[in-house]
């Protein structure tokens, strides 16, 4: 079990405003964090590793990873990290990655023959594509056998359909090596899919937490102030997120004047 | 034609270049790490000989290094070694000459580094020098070649502080450049020449390789 209770000041997109974070994660939970940028998720993912400073401690089982005093260093924590950037080691190949970290062949060989990069194992990274990388990032962070795996946004560079095959080898290996895992993310269907529990984050406080289903289905309405494009029969015709939409407006309305257009979550899902 | 000259330039361009690394690389790394205060400081002081004449550098290594001086004395008391006319000396303040030459580099190598990657090694249970072998370097080649080469083709090219604080003692402390120096001075034209050329062509391709190494590993990198 992780208890979490720390405190941070953070300078972040939104102004300044304080991280204040009392959790707990039991052993083996695979716990989803959600919220919008700028909440400080990844902030929070990085106190978890040590390679941030945060008043306040955290307990991993009986050790005690940092209290106001003392932290235990990032090589000390044996934590696997997958950066939302991949961030592998450029000068090696694949396989040199995963051994980087780890010398255990057996469990390279399986993990290159379940993320399907055997071909590809002493091919310099730089040379893979983006969904290659993630898997390499993947294997490399699972060959630590972390008591605790943290990943900020690890899909969200890839397409719809190797999200959902890394999304199966995920829950393969998150049941196999009993990982505690908190992972970044905002797609819904892979938090219904993964998460034991989701976190919603807002302004640097967990605000809402329980089952993918109990956190999103209770989601705010969520409020767009969008300018006017073209106005037809009491229709306006508004910009949002890239996509155009017609809502139905009053008379008083004209070209050019912004209004608050408010998206129901279930639009969302149907993708109107 | 005597090529004793070029043998001393380029024995103290080696000797620098192999103790400034040594010197240069924990510096650089402090340097591209910290969020500390100091370190504009630092850097303006690592700057410094890339500012002042040559002479400036000169007159004051000359006076500390001297053996009227207690650093010089001290040196003198307990290795032996005479710092001022010798070639000892001339590495001493050769280091200090050519300092920016290899911090510079090897610093903007090591900013420009994705800063995950260190995280992800620390994360790996590697300690900060193990990273620094096995990720930082092998990850800022053209950087690193850059700084070795430019401070050895810069050490050779020394002229001031050399001539101040060595002299001109032939098989000593006499570099090529000070020799041609010199023989301009006594008119014989036909040697500088000579020596002149050897120096262009020799500092010409030395630069060629590096650039050319560099656009390669560019190309590798994709960068290009």
């Amino acid at each position: 079990m992780i208890q979490i209770d720390i405190q941070k000041k953070l300078h972040g997109s939104q102004g300044k405003m304080d991280l204040i974070v009392n959790q707990s994660v039991n052993r083996g939970e695979f716990v989803v964090l959600m919220g919008e940028s700028g909440a400080g998720k990844t902030t929070l993912l990085r106190v978890l590793a040590g390679l941030e400073e945060a008043k306040g401690s955290i307990f991993v089982g009986n050790t005690e990873w940092q209290n106001n005093h003392k932290r235990v260093s990032p090589q000390q924590r044996n934590i696997g990290f997958v950066f939302q950037d991949y961030a592998l080691f450029d000068n090696m190949s694949v396989e040199e990655n995963l051994f980087f970290v780890n010398n255990d062949k057996a469990l390279l060989n399986e993990l290159l023959v379940m993320t399907e990069l055997v071909a590809l194992r002493r091919r310099n990274v730089q040379g893979l594509s983006g969904g290659q990388k993630q898997r390499v990032a993947l294997c490399r962070a699972i060959m630590q056998k972390p008591k605790l795996l943290l990943m900020d946004e690890p899909f969200s560079a890839l397409d719809s359909k190797m999200r959902k095959r890394l999304r199966t080898q995920l829950k393969d290996f998150h049941q196999r090596f009993d990982m505690t895992t908190v992972m970044v993310s905002h797609d819904a269907s892979e938090m219904y899919a993964l998460a034991d529990r989701v976190w919603r984050m807002e302004q640097g406080k967990i605000i809402q937490e329980g089952t993918a289903h109990e956190v999103l289905s209770s989601q705010d309405e969520k409020a767009h102030y969008v300018e006017v494009l073209k106005l037809h029969n009491a229709k306006a015709t508004v910009c949002i997120a890239g996509e155009l939409l017609e809502v139905e407006v009053n008379n008083k309305i004209s070209v050019g004047e912004e209004i608050k257009v408010v998206l129901q979550p279930c639009l969302y899902s149907n993708n109107k | 034609m005597d090529f004793v000259p070029f043998w001393i330039s380029f024995k103290l361009a080696a000797l620098t270049t192999f103790i400034l690394f040594l010197f240069a690389l924990p510096l650089a790394w402090w340097l591209s790490q910290t969020a500390s205060r100091t370190k504009p400081f630092v850097e303006a002081l690592t700057a410094l000989p890339i500012v002042l004449p040559p002479s400036v550098l000169g007159f004051y290594l000359l006076m500390a290094l001297s053996s009227h001086s207690f650093l010089g004395k001290f040196i003198e008391d307990i290795f032996g070694v005479k710092l001022i006319f010798s070639f000892e000396g001339l590495v001493v303040a050769s280091c200090f000459y050519s300092l920016p030459f290899m911090v510079q580099p090897l610093q903007s190598g090591l900013e420009g580094l994705n800063k995950h990657m260190l995280e992800a090694s620390y994360l790996a249970g590697k300690s900060k020098f193990q990273t620094l072998f096995q990720i930082a370097l092998p990850n800022i080649k053209p950087s690193l070649i850059t700084a070795l080469i430019v401070t050895f083709a810069h050490t050779v090219g020394e002229f001031g502080v050399v001539l101040m604080v060595g002299g001109s003692i032939p098989g000593e402390t006499k570099v090529a450049s000070v020799a041609i120096y010199e023989m301009v001075e006594t008119m014989e034209y036909g040697q500088a020449h000579i020596y002149a050329a050897v120096m262009v062509a020799l500092s010409f391709f030395v630069l060629l390789a590096v650039y050319i190494f560099n656009h390669k590993q560019k190309m590798k990198m994709g960068m290009l």
